[in-house]
């Protein structure tokens, strides 16, 4: 017997049954298709857009990312060009392709030097944008596609996430209705990335360090304002 | 790795006198267990979520089959293949040959326990391949050739300057005179090192934490990132996963995540939480090639339908391990295989047998500490009992042992003659331990005095204070 029929049968033989009928195979079929929510914290269930977005920023300075506040989509380059020149850091962008990073006029601060497509080794700072962000913990979630790179999210060392306030959601279980409201059917993204903070390690001395293999600065720009649509 | 959990007495008594060791788990009550103990505080609905967790894998594990069938259906529609894998070696044998597909040489991994389990790495360098493990903690023990003692934190029982050692033994360009005496200095030198790895790496391999069976996905958690590295850059992307790992739907894994790092680091939520579904899609810039998942049974279909079923709801999170008094004074390693702590205590009988790992859940004080924070609720003292009446029943239990309990049995059936004794000996023990209140030695009770004294009973045994107050407060 191959190794795949003979895992399914201990199954059933250790839960003394045969393969699951019809009928009883509703139960777990009927499950999956209503996905139901399960217990949401309080935390994010109470709070309104702009509680949320102050929640999301409050959870995400605690685990070490950093956050610009900006009130118009104009004024984003400008963020993301005196967070470099704060931070000391290169005005060289790997940005992704993502049609919706276009609404942003980076042709105002000509001094970033700005490539679009996945990251390379040694790309020393990417920006993105995001699928959404949960309030709940401070985390972003972040999706692939052919004009969003997964490598972006990980592998410069600054990595600048542009999110626009109606991007950010309370608890994780109303991204994923976004996601599934987006998909046609049931076709996930091949990736989806959430991040909390920057990338960290504690395997030694269970001291903290941030920068482990990951970005070692995760910054946020939050566009406040109404929603951003491209042409 | 050749299991070693025989000899956990002899393993004991090293980890005890080995000072380093004993330094370097002193700082898990400050660590681990506070920052918990903080993250639960924090969220009112723990405990409910406790609950939740417990059903979610309940409600899995009885329709196992199901919700694996639907699991494969949706990873082959994605485009990823499924491989069964009934044994340790038929595991390997799977991850080598997709291997060959490519002709890999370097090949990263991401932290898998189960990796560990079938001691994947071994494997692979028999076969002239070079495996790399990317967790900063699993890379560390990989290169002093040792097993993790920790299921999150595998070089927990290590110190910065041994860290440093190896460091300047292996990584063979790296200048004397570069400063390694700072836990930065070390992460970044394990950062540029193994970031070329990732690039030069043929195939990725990670383990899961989760399978989702709704969308066939699979999904890893990290802080360092190295995991989605692992997976991201190479032609292919291999999930080894134990089919428990399973549940029905994106929310119910939600639901879970919230238990998971809270219980393990502390933290609200991990760093790096990653869902993947299928290979790179026509288009995409970047992802791997191919998908693989390598479903390993390992012994597992057996434990269902058992008294040791409940262990299959085990997520990994290490609770048991950082609050238990055994694991805090011994470390990992001295439960001399894969999975250390109380949840090792009754997983690792259960995969290697009673002959090997039947001393492991006799290293238990039941303090109950285990079960009481384990987020999934698993009865662990109480499996740890079950071990330990089949060890009884089978007589792998030293002749000693057993004829005392024999003894005490006797008693134990007649209370009468049991109270009698007991009233005796309270006195008896009371009045030769008044002066000093306790004993250095006793007979018959070498065991208990050899390592700290004994307290002398007060003059009565607990029937007879309980007889006595409960005739006070009538």
């Amino acid at each position: 017997m191959d190794a795949r029929s003979q895992i399914l049968d201990s199954i059933r033989k250790s839960l003394k049954r045969g393969p699951l009928g019809e009928a009883a195979a509703a139960g777990p079929a009927g499950r999956i298709a209503a996905h139901a929510k399960g217990l949401i914290p309080a935390r994010t269930t109470v709070l309104d857009a702009q509680g949320l977005s102050a929640l999301f920023v409050r959870m995400a300075e605690e685990v070490q990312a950093t956050v610009t506040r900006v009130a118009a989509p104009a004024d984003v380059p400008g963020a993301v060009a005196d967070y470099l020149t704060n931070h000391n850091l290169p005005a060289d962008l790997t940005m992704a392709p993502d049609p919706t990073l276009d609404a942003y006029p980076w042709d105002a601060r000509p001094l970033l030097r700005i490539r679009r497509g996945r990251a390379e080794d040694l790309d020393p700072v990417s920006v993105t944008g995001a699928f959404a962000a949960i309030a709940e913990t401070g985390t972003l979630m972040l999706t692939s596609g052919n004009d969003r790179p997964t490598t972006l999210n990980l592998m410069p060392d600054t990595h600048i996430v542009v999110l626009r306030a109606d991007q950010v959601v309370g608890p994780y279980e109303t991204a994923w209705d976004r996601l599934r409201a987006e998909q046609s059917g049931n076709a996930m993204p091949r990736t989806v990335n959430f991040i909390t903070g920057p990338s960290r390690t504690g395997d030694i001395e269970q001291r903290i360090q941030l920068g482990a293999h990951g970005p070692r600065r995760l910054h946020i720009v939050l566009v406040d304002g109404p929603a951003v649509t491209t042409a | 790795m050749q299991p070693t959990s025989h000899a956990f007495k002899a393993n004991v008594r090293d980890a005890l006198d080995d000072d380093t060791l004993q330094r370097a788990l002193g700082n898990m009550k400050t660590g681990f267990i506070g920052k918990r103990a903080a993250a639960v505080a924090r969220l009112p609905e723990f405990e409910a979520l406790r609950d939740q967790g417990m059903a979610i894998k309940n409600h899995t594990l009885e329709n196992l089959d199901f919700y694996l069938e639907t699991f494969e259906r949706n990873v082959t529609n994605a485009g990823g293949h499924v491989h069964w894998a009934r044994t340790a070696e038929e595991a390997r044998q799977i991850i080598l040959g997709i291997c060959r597909t490519v002709d890999a040489k370097t090949v990263t991994k991401g932290k898998s326990m189960i990796s560990e389990e079938i001691a994947l790495n071994e494997f692979l360098e028999e076969q002239g391949l070079v495996p790399v493990e990317t967790d900063l903690g699993e890379y560390i023990i990989q290169l002093r050739h040792e097993a993790p003692s920790h299921i999150i934190a595998p070089a927990i029982h290590l110190l910065k300057g041994q860290v440093e050692e190896v460091f300047r033994a292996t990584h063979t360009d790296l200048p004397a005179d570069r400063p390694l005496g700072e836990v930065h200095e070390l992460t970044d030198e394990a950062r540029s090192v193994l970031r070329q790895r990732f690039l030069e790496a043929d195939v990725g391999i990670t383990g899961a934490n989760f399978l989702i069976a709704e969308t066939g996905s699979t999904v890893i958690v990290t802080n360092e990132g190295n995991g989605d590295l692992t997976q991201t850059l190479p032609k292919i992307h291999i999930v080894l996963a134990s089919l428990e790992k399973v549940v029905p739907t994106l929310e119910d894994a939600t639901s879970i995540l919230r238990l998971l790092a809270r219980s393990a680091t502390g933290q609200e939520f991990s760093t790096y939480t990653t869902f993947s579904t299928g290979p790179r899609r026509p288009g995409d810039p970047d992802g791997p090639g191919e998908f693989h998942v390598v479903l390993l049974d390992n012994g597992r279909t057996a434990m269902l339908g058992t008294e040791f079923q409940d262990m299959l709801r085990c997520i990994r999170c290490s609770a048991c391990l950082n609050h238990c008094p055994v694991y805090q004074s011994v470390g990992g390693h001295a439960y001399g295989w894969v999975y250390p702590g109380p949840m090792g205590s009754v997983l690792t009988p259960s995969l290697l047998g009673v002959e090997e790992a039947g001393n492991l859940p006799n290293a238990s004080t039941f303090c109950g500490k285990c079960e009481s924070v384990c987020p999934m609720r698993i009865p662990l003292p109480r499996m740890m009992r079950h071990w330990r009446e089949r060890e009884y029943e089978q007589g792998l239990s030293p002749a000693p042992f057993r004829a005392g309990l024999k003894l005490w049995a006797f008693f134990a059936k007649r209370p009468k003659l049991y109270r009698l004794g007991a009233n005796l000996a309270a006195r008896l023990l009371g009045r030769m331990g008044r002066a000093t209140g306790r004993f250095k030695r006793l007979p018959l009770a070498q065991g208990w005095t050899g390592g700290r004294d004994l307290p002398a009973p007060e003059g009565k045994s607990f029937m007879q204070q309980w007889q006595q107050r409960r005739r006070e407060t009538a």
